[in-house]
């Protein structure tokens, strides 16, 4: 056994067994946790099939971003634990079951016997100064520059899409909001009006000295 | 040298875990969600793995516009449950069954 090949092992191992963790424990912050370490293995995994890029992008992404919104929209509600659990072991034989026959049918597809090294034959190996993110970004930003557009546009619906759904308009009397449509409508003559009136004039007060005299 | 079949099985296997994790986990919605977050690495797994193996770099293209979709969908998927939670004080998949599918 190589080297490479126990790293991949080990990596996978590792996935794996925090998949299955993921699945079975109780608390959905252990679990979401447990998920974490699972996509860092599996970073490792893509980076051993020399995707560096985007092993990076998983551990920046997922465990950056994606993984610490789970983990603060698990901690913000207060969930009943002991409801959630029901039912895991009812389910547990014929999921086992049915799951367990699925892995027999794709190891039989996807085993040694059609994509072995043998059958597909060696990857080409990049030299030391290859650099996959300038592979990566060459055919992105000439071929699928329209796609990466679009997934820029995908992105910002999802954040209006987030914002919409779960901003919250509280009644008013509790909270002063801006009405906006109200503020750009308004008139200078919604603010101020002119009236006619005659000029006043204000009398000098006399000084108390001459008074005096 | 790692071999094709061993990346496909791993992703096999990573698949059918969070497979197992969607048919067991039939409470908890937020479990739902980071086992569809599993399924899909299982199958960008298998993307990299073919990328590699032929030497084409669209697979990985593939699997980037993957992730995008996948962290779009996570955000509106618990932005979701959030106001779920608030309407209904709870997240068990049970009390979702308004819509009678």
């Amino acid at each position: 056994m190589t080297f490479e090949l126990f790293i991949f092992y080990f990596l996978a191992g590792v996935a794996c067994t925090s998949g299955v963790m993921m699945i079975t424990i109780k608390d959905p912050v252990k679990a979401a946790l447990w998920l974490v370490l699972a996509f860092i293995a599996t970073a490792g995994v893509w980076i051993t099939a020399q995707a560096e890029f985007l092993g990076l992008v998983l551990i920046l992404v997922y465990v950056g971003a994606v993984m610490v919104l789970f983990l603060f929209v698990v901690m913000m509600l207060d969930i009943n634990l002991s409801i959630l659990k029901e039912g895991f072991t009812q389910y547990l034989p014929i999921g086992t079951m049915v799951v367990l026959s699925i892995a027999a049918m794709m190891y039989m597809v996807l085993g040694p016997e059609n994509f072995g090294l043998d059958v597909t034959g060696a990857p080409v190996v990049h030299p030391e100064d290859y650099s996959n993110t300038q592979a990566i970004g060459l055919e992105l930003y000439t071929v699928h520059v329209y796609a990466f557009i679009l997934a820029a546009v995908l992105l910002l619906l999802g954040i209006v899409a987030a914002i919409a759904l779960s901003l919250r308009r509280r009644p008013t009397g509790e909270v002063l909001y801006q009405d906006i449509d109200k503020q750009v409508k308004t008139q200078a003559s919604d603010r101020f009006k002119m009236i006619k009136m005659k000029s006043e004039i204000e009398e000098p007060i006399k000084p108390k000295e001459e008074e005096e005299k | 040298m790692i071999a094709l079949s061993d990346y496909l099985i791993f992703g096999a296997i990573l698949f059918i875990i969070s497979m197992a994790g969607i048919f067991l986990n039939r409470k908890n919605v937020i479990v739902l969600l980071m086992a569809i977050e599993l399924l899909l690495l299982a199958v960008n797994t298998n993307l990299v793995a073919f990328s590699h193996f032929h030497n084409d770099v669209i697979g990985q293209i593939f699997v980037f516009f993957i992730l995008t979709v996948a962290a779009a969908e996570a955000a509106i998927g618990l932005a979701i449950i959030v106001l779920v939670f608030r309407k209904r004080k709870s997240i068990n998949v049970d009390d979702l069954g308004t819509l009678k599918g």
